[in-house]
């Protein structure tokens, strides 16, 4: 871990994290995929920087390589074709338009991470000032519960190690004042890296001139669903981001892992604390069940072993 | 075996109480390293399986484990878990059971009406928290589920966890304020009034088995000549 001081949010901690240096500006990376060439320098960076050296793979007849994320491949690129409507045409066109839609994907770095919501283990998962959602793995106990909080299905456990993997957003680098390795290597600027408020302003000049160029739907992507997220898209088709590889809509957590790590922890707990004590009390202000006497079952001079023996002399 | 003298009689044999307290063991354990990952000021507990990766790691093979257990005793217990006559009576007069007042009380059998509840209650649980616990299970089984369903289990493991440990409190304290329970599970046997008192059907049942009206082990020998019925027509109540 890089810093300890400027944490905003710890998993599994009740109480607040270290906030001394409070003071920072959100960053954020803008992904504009209307600018993506697919040219996967951002992969490439990102393992250089990381001393990320994943297994080498087999061509699928596609693009995508590897095919998914995994514990060593904390970025990829997602290519998909799409049959559309031409943009820019005359509205009497109804040619359709084959359009190749690629897309960086990585860790988010919601504002509301389901990640650290889900997370049992304290401290294996931290948010910093500046926005960036980070795994100490030492601390991490390989539980997938991250897997299972996060709305866009981003970490990634080892199969080394099982420690739970993804984007730091190179919080190392960030950290000194340089930008993202992603960012660093990209030949299109299609990657870009600074202060949310800057990338949001950047975002906005972009999706206007995509606009004025024919995609009308074009927007950002910074879902307000998990607070908004530090790592954000243009896109051009922004009203159906589910073409770019299945991205989320309406990312939210989802609601079963709210009420699985919200409002029944306390309850559950208190429920069980409160049992335990009624017990306790119980027996102090009733007693016990007693053992009963022979003499009380059987009356006195204890006849009921007598009986016992009757009967056995009778046979 | 006599305790004060008393006559006693078989409750519990040696295989189910090995099995009963092999899987008191590992209830205690799933509890302390489930609770450990379920709510952050639990989370001390995982020091229990030598760590919280440990209880990671370990949390599930002991489930399988207490699932198995769980198994065996439920099935030789099943036909003193079914509901028979007075166990509704006896659920409507619980105030008589909280208060003491036994001998106003209908005779019930092996098990009273809040021994059944527990046992179907981990009935219940027990094969839930299984099932929903494997498809958390990491590395091995979660990757074959999807996300959602992940989700649900984990959310239906927690509650599942809970109504257990909830049952299983009740059931702890139980055998803490009726007296001579513990001893039943420990050594397995109880004298014929403790019999007559709590459980005074399977008590008149037991009666006609010439081992347990003997009241002690050697005494199966001189039984087998003997085949009377019970005779204890109960000069108290209860």
């Amino acid at each position: 871990m890089i810093n300890s001081q400027n944490i905003v949010a710890r998993s599994a901690t009740t109480l607040p994290a270290p906030h001394a240096r409070d003071n920072v500006v959100e960053v954020a990376k803008l992904i504009d995929v209307s600018k993506c060439i697919g040219c996967k320098a951002c992969q490439v960076a990102c393992m250089e920087w990381n001393d990320l050296r994943d297994d080498v793979g087999e061509c699928h007849g596609v693009y995508d390589n590897p095919m998914d994320l995994t514990a060593e491949s904390w970025t990829v690129m997602r290519f998909n074709e799409v049959e559309m409507e031409a943009v820019g045409g005359s509205s009497e066109s109804k040619d359709k338009q084959l359009s190749w839609l690629i897309r960086k994907d990585g860790c988010m770095h919601c504002a509301e991470p389901g990640c650290l919501e889900a997370c049992p283990a304290p401290g294996a998962i931290v948010q910093y000032a500046n926005g960036i959602v980070d795994f100490d793995s030492n601390n991490c106990i390989g539980c997938g519960y991250c897997i299972t909080g996060c709305p866009f299905n981003i970490p990634r456990i080892s199969e080394k190690d099982s420690k739970s993997y993804k984007c730091t957003l190179c919080s190392d680098r960030v950290n000194v004042g340089l930008e993202p390795a992603c960012v660093k290597a990209c030949p299109t600027n299609c990657i870009e890296f600074g202060s949310k408020k800057d990338m949001l302003a950047r975002a906005d000049k972009r999706v206007n001139d995509l606009k004025e160029r024919g995609f009308e739907k074009a927007g950002i992507y910074d879902p307000a669903g998990v607070g908004g997220t530090h790592v954000m898209y243009v896109l051009h088709h922004h009203d159906e981001p589910g073409l770019y590889h299945g991205l989320p809509k309406d990312p939210r957590i989802s609601p079963v892992v709210g009420a699985w790590k919200g409002v029944t922890k306390p309850i559950m707990s208190a429920i069980l604390g409160i049992t335990a004590f009624a017990g306790f009390f119980h027996y102090i202000t009733k007693g016990p069940k007693e053992e009963p006497t022979d003499e009380e079952m059987f009356g006195e001079g204890d006849d009921h072993h007598h009986v016992s023996r009757e009967e056995e002399h009778r046979s | 075996m006599n305790f004060k003298k008393q006559k006693t009689m078989l409750r519990y044999g040696p295989g189910t109480r090995a099995n009963h307290w092999a899987m008191a063991g590992a209830f205690i354990l799933l509890t302390l390293s489930g609770l450990a990952f379920f709510h952050p000021p639990f989370f001390f507990l995982s020091n229990t399986l030598g760590g919280p990766v440990w209880s990671r790691v370990l949390h599930p093979f002991i489930g399988v484990v207490l699932f198995v257990l769980f198994v065996i005793i439920a099935v030789r217990q099943l036909k003193y878990n079914l509901l028979m006559k007075n166990d509704v009576q006896w659920m409507r007069q619980m105030g008589d059971v909280l208060n003491n007042r036994d001998d106003k009380l209908p005779p019930i059998g092996k098990y009273n009406p809040g021994q059944k509840m527990v046992y179907w209650a981990l009935i219940l649980c027990i094969p839930v928290l299984l099932i929903t616990g494997v498809i958390m299970w990491r590395p091995w089984f979660a990757g074959f589920f999807p996300i959602p369903l992940i989700r649900v289990a984990s959310l239906v493991h927690a509650l599942a966890a809970f109504i257990g440990i909830a049952t299983i409190i009740v059931h702890v304290y139980a055998a803490i304020w009726v007296k001579g329970s513990i001893k039943a599970m420990t050594r397995g046997h109880v004298t014929h009034a403790w019999a007559k008192h709590h459980h005074p059907l399977w008590y008149e049942d037991e009666m006609k088995k010439p081992s347990q009206r003997a009241g002690d082990e050697n005494a199966s020998e001189r039984d087998t000549t003997s085949h009377h019925g019970a005779r204890h027509d109960g000069r108290t109540s209860g």
